[in-house]
């Protein structure tokens, strides 16, 4: 009887850890990207950011959770008390349930669903929900209209984007994400080589898909209404923010599984470019170096502690990358260098997606709500429908070798397909432009 | 059945609201209206069909304080009126006393008036760039401006001690000499600007997410405006050449070679485009001063108490927002009879209905930002 | 075991969602339960082995009709729709319907009990362990011989009532 119940629960155990894990970190991850953006926003304003609140600003993540959680807990009168309680938890757990089928590294997956992508689109369909519901039990005019703007906004986009994932998925050949990994390191090179117009595409729509500038209308401060959030305070409010900043998470780790590569290094599984395994030790040994150099020039010696400890803390990361590398092979130090430089390539790519997340909030204003309606169907549909049958034309060229006539070498069929798809997108831009090509020197 | 509801909209048929009609209001406390604004909008749906400022929040009554004061007691008053260029108040009205008094300020104190009045310009119109971005999404233009004002705003502070409500300006001159170094400071300042206001342009100018914000939106026609009394930038983009500086020249912009930025469209991005223009212009002006400050006295001789001759005068200059002008009368006695301001924020206010009427909600910020009104100014 | 309980906490949860949806007052407290009895339908899907149609009925489904529900019964000002409707008259037709439905899944109930379905009815269950992946399945047989021109007939009848559900809400500029 036990050892039935032993055998019954051995296959979940690895999966409920690492949802433990993911459920236990996700959170304060998010937070700490919070803390992230406003010092990269302050970077690229010329000044610091949060300093005070921990060296160089690090506890500030956990002093607005605790205020957040500390406040009054306000529920307008004449609001839905149970669709107000209702609503932020749908946008959390939909933003959680997304991580379910993420590959993180080679070994570390909670579950691989046949239906991965799939999965993954349904349940941000599902975070409509959130906004939507949360939006109209604030009972406020306002909010409601903020709401189905913003939920419109989503519901746009998602077939632009999920148009984008299928270009990717002509190559991977099947929905679970760890097999198109797998596909993309049997192709030797990342998707975004073979299929670049979905990539970009899909980084205009999952822009659009989390709410962020430049699409961020709904949620402006400086329109009418604040969006559907405006009624929400205290620790409901931090349970959205959390749930955007997971929701960015999750389309920046899509992003990475299908275009970049997830977990593999860049040319993955070729022999001639296998120095490339020594760049994860290198970017860590540089961190490290260059945070030593800084650490002579901070103002106060508590900054100049913290400064070393992050130089050390680089160096051992360096050479916890660097010795499965440098083991002999067939050792138990070199089998974990898929899992460890794996997690390694998988972050570093989800942080450069969500640095250009954060790079193109703080450099372009924002769209006007009519104009992005327009840039989401008479732009991105149109070239996103082009992209799919351009790369279906490029398979089909090249594969029909299968049949006994002569395939074409699929890069001349990609080339030719991605620059008609281009052109049709020049066009379609250049319809839309309002600016008038003046040299500057003759503007006035 | 339609019965007309007194709403306020006086220049708006106002019947029973159709289904989609309504009404909302923006202000007097929002943060794009610049300043306590109250903005009454009529919608359908969410186009705009009317609209109605109302103001006043701000009013200190200057106008009637000036009664009540001596001519040197009511320049810092003035200064507070578009605190945000407290300089070019100050020339406006030193001047407009002098023109009363029919005493002219030496050649050096005008020359070092030029100066700074041009680079309160430059500061206004950085103020108004950065707020303006802000407004429509754009969130790093505003640190960058207020690096570079932060310059002018010490250059201001070692002239005179203070940075936003300077009292600069005395009427018949300067009090204070032009410190070592003034030129030194200016120089430098000028022509780093130069580079740098380039390099904010290819922040905005180009970028198809600013233009199509911008273009097209709050036209106001050359007719139009003329007919509401618009000047400043808002006059020149609508494609009307006047600019006071060079209509009737004051302190000592004669001298001095600079253009007139003018476009025709009369938009939200022509009037972009002109204040940028005016910026480079104004540090050119600034430039060219510096190579030839005449030496000798800052202060005509007009003795402690002031009393000018019975009479009246008006007064116009430049101002970064347009046309200020000062109607002094005076009764022959140490304290006027009447000051009248001509705030330009106000008049340009006016046009507000004209632009944005067929607009969507998301532009009625982008058009006042464009007016660049300060409420201070329109109030007084 | 686990497969019995999963199928009765399915069921279970779309029977409930189900008799809430009618009996609430609030037309958006009805369609969150319709959602939750979607989802459970879906959740039955995903037991027979049918992931494809599990993942397509949440998506497009509760993702996508459901959005446009919950939409519509927000923009409409219910209140007085539902002042005026009146349900005592159409007892009779629910009872009809009721009894009719009744009748159907007992005879289901007793030819699979009984094993002596005529010809009509396929009861046998359908062999889901055995079957290759759901979505695969499904893309071949859609593509293929005989549905790859129904299939393509249905898809220009959305795209025809999509273009006209806009012409007909454009409003005359």
């Amino acid at each position: 009887m036990l050892q039935n119940l032993i055998d019954f629960f051995r296959p979940h155990v690895w999966p409920l850890l690492f949802a433990l894990v993911i459920v236990a970190v996700v959170p304060l991850l998010a937070g700490y990207i919070v803390l992230l953006e406003r010092k990269v926003m302050a970077d690229m304003q010329a000044r610091l950011g949060p300093m005070r609140v921990g060296p160089h600003g690090l506890l500030q993540p956990i002093a607005d959770a605790v205020k957040l959680l500390l406040k009054e807990d306000i529920i307008p009168e004449s609001a839905d008390k149970w669709i107000f309680w209702l609503a932020p938890l749908l946008s959390v757990t939909t933003a959680m349930l997304a991580m379910a089928v993420i590959p993180f590294g080679p070994f570390f997956q909670i579950a691989d669903l046949n239906i991965g992508i799939l999965f993954l689109l349904g349940v941000g369909s599902l975070g409509v929900y959130g906004i939507v519901l949360g939006g109209w039990a604030s009972n406020s005019h306002y909010s409601l209209m903020g709401a189905l703007r913003s939920s419109a906004q989503l519901v746009s986009y998602e077939t632009a984007a999920g148009m984008a994932v299928v270009s990717a998925l002509m190559f991977g050949g099947a929905l679970s994400t760890r097999a198109l990994v797998e596909a993309q390191s049997q192709s030797h090179m990342w998707f975004i080589f073979l299929a670049p117009v979905g990539f970009f595409l899909y980084l205009v729509a999952s822009i659009a898909e989390t709410n962020r500038a430049p699409f961020d209308l709904p949620e402006a401060e400086s329109e009418l209404v604040a969006g559907y959030m405006t009624e929400y305070s205290g620790f409901r409010w931090a349970l959205y923010f959390l749930a955007e900043y997971a929701n960015m998470i999750v389309v920046s780790s899509i992003a990475t599984v299908l275009f970049l590569g997830g977990w593999l290094r860049p040319f993955p599984n070729t022999r001639a470019l296998d120095f490339l395994d020594y760049v994860p030790m290198l970017l860590m040994l540089l961190v490290g170096v260059y945070s030593l150099y800084r650490a002579p020039k901070q103002p106060v010696a508590v900054q100049k502690m913290f400064m070393v400890g992050v130089a050390g803390l680089c160096f051992l990361l360096a050479i916890v990358l660097a010795l499965p590398v440098f083991a002999p092979a067939g050792s138990l130090l070199a089998s974990m260098k898929p899992g460890l430089h794996g997690a390694f390539w998988f972050l570093a790519k989800v942080a450069t997606y969500l640095y250009v997340f954060l790079w193109l909030r703080f450099t372009f204003p924002r769209y006007r709500f009519d104009q992005l309606m327009a840039l989401g169907w008479h732009f991105l549909i149109p070239v996103s429908i082009a992209n799919v049958l351009g790369v279906g034309i490029a398979l089909y060229l090249h594969r029909s070798a299968d049949d006994g006539g002569k395939g074409w070498p699929l890069a001349a069929a990609l080339v030719l397909t991605t620059a008609i798809t281009l052109l049709l997108a020049g066009w379609l831009a250049k319809k839309s432009d309002l600016r008038e090509r003046v040299p500057a020197g003759e503007r006035f | 059945m339609s019965e007309t509801i007194h709403s306020g909209f006086s220049n708006v048929e106002t019947t029973v609201l159709g289904a989609d009609e309504l009404i909302i209001n923006m202000g007097p406390q929002h943060p794009s209206t610049h300043g306590v604004l109250r903005v009454k909008l009529k919608l359908d749906g969410e186009k705009i069909v009317g609209s109605e400022c109302i103001i006043g929040y701000l009013h200190r009554g200057v106008e009637k304080i000036a009664e009540h004061r001596s001519y040197q007691q009511f320049a810092p008053y003035v200064d507070r009126m578009d605190y945000v260029a407290a300089v070019s108040n100050g020339l406006g009205y030193c001047e407009a006393v002098e023109k009363l008094m029919a005493v002219e300020a030496p050649p050096r104190a005008r020359v070092i008036r030029t100066i700074l009045t041009e680079l309160q310009r430059i500061a206004s119109h950085l103020v108004w760039l950065g707020t303006h971005a802000l407004d429509i999404g754009a969130l790093t233009p505003i640190f960058y401006c207020f690096r570079e004002r932060e310059e002018i705003l010490k250059i201001f502070e070692k002239y005179c001690g203070a940075r936003l409500t300077t009292h600069a300006f005395r009427i018949g001159g300067l009090q204070y000499e032009a410190y070592d170094t003034l030129e030194h400071d200016v120089e430098r300042f000028c022509k780093d600007f130069q580079h740098k206001v380039d390099e904010y342009e290819t922040l905005l100018t180009e970028n198809r997410i600013w233009v199509g914000r911008t273009k097209g939106i709050g036209v106001l026609t050359a007719d139009e405006a003329i007919a509401l009394g618009a000047t400043g930038p808002v006059i020149r983009a609508s494609g009307v050449e006047w600019d006071i500086r060079k209509a009737m020249p004051y302190a000592a912009y004669s001298d001095y070679e600079f253009d007139i930025p003018t476009r025709k469209n009369g938009d939200t991005y022509d009037r972009y485009m002109v204040r940028m223009e005016e910026m480079r212009q104004s540090a050119r002006i600034c430039l060219q001063a510096i190579q030839n400050i005449p030496a000798g006295p800052i202060m005509a001789r007009i003795g402690k108490v002031l009393k000018p001759p019975a009479g009246e005068v008006y007064h116009a200059i430049e101002a970064p927002k347009g046309e200020l002008g000062y109607y002094i009368v005076s009764d022959a006695t140490t304290q006027p009879y009447r000051v009248r301001i001509r705030p330009p924020s106000l008049i340009n206010l006016q046009a507000f209905d004209t632009m944005v009427r067929g607009h969507l909600v998301a532009d009625v910020v982008a058009i006042i930002g464009t007016l660049d009104i300060v409420l201070g100014e329109v109030d007084r | 075991m686990l497969d019995s309980i999963f199928f009765y906490f399915f069921a279970g949860l779309a029977v409930v969602s189900a008799i809430l949806m009618v009996t609430r007052r609030n037309a958006v407290h009805s369609a969150i339960f319709l959602v939750t009895a979607l989802l459970a339908t879906a959740g039955i899907f995903l037991q027979l082995h049918a992931e494809f149609l599990f993942i397509v009925q949440v998506i497009l489904y509760v993702g996508g009709i459901m959005v446009l529900f919950v939409f519509v019964i927000m923009l409409v000002n219910l209140d007085v729709a539902v002042r005026q409707m009146r349900f005592n008259r159409m007892w009779v037709v629910g009872l009809l319907l009721t009894l009719a439905l009744g009748a159907q899944v007992y005879m289901v109930y007793r030819y699979v009990r009984m094993g002596d379905a005529p010809s009509l009815f396929n009861m046998a269950p359908a062999p889901a362990a055995q079957l290759e992946p759901n979505t695969q399945l499904i893309g071949q047989a859609l593509f293929s011989d005989p549905y790859v021109l129904p299939f393509e007939l249905a898809s220009i009848l959305l795209l025809v009532s999509m273009i006209g559900a806009v012409v007909m809400a454009k409003r005359k500029v």
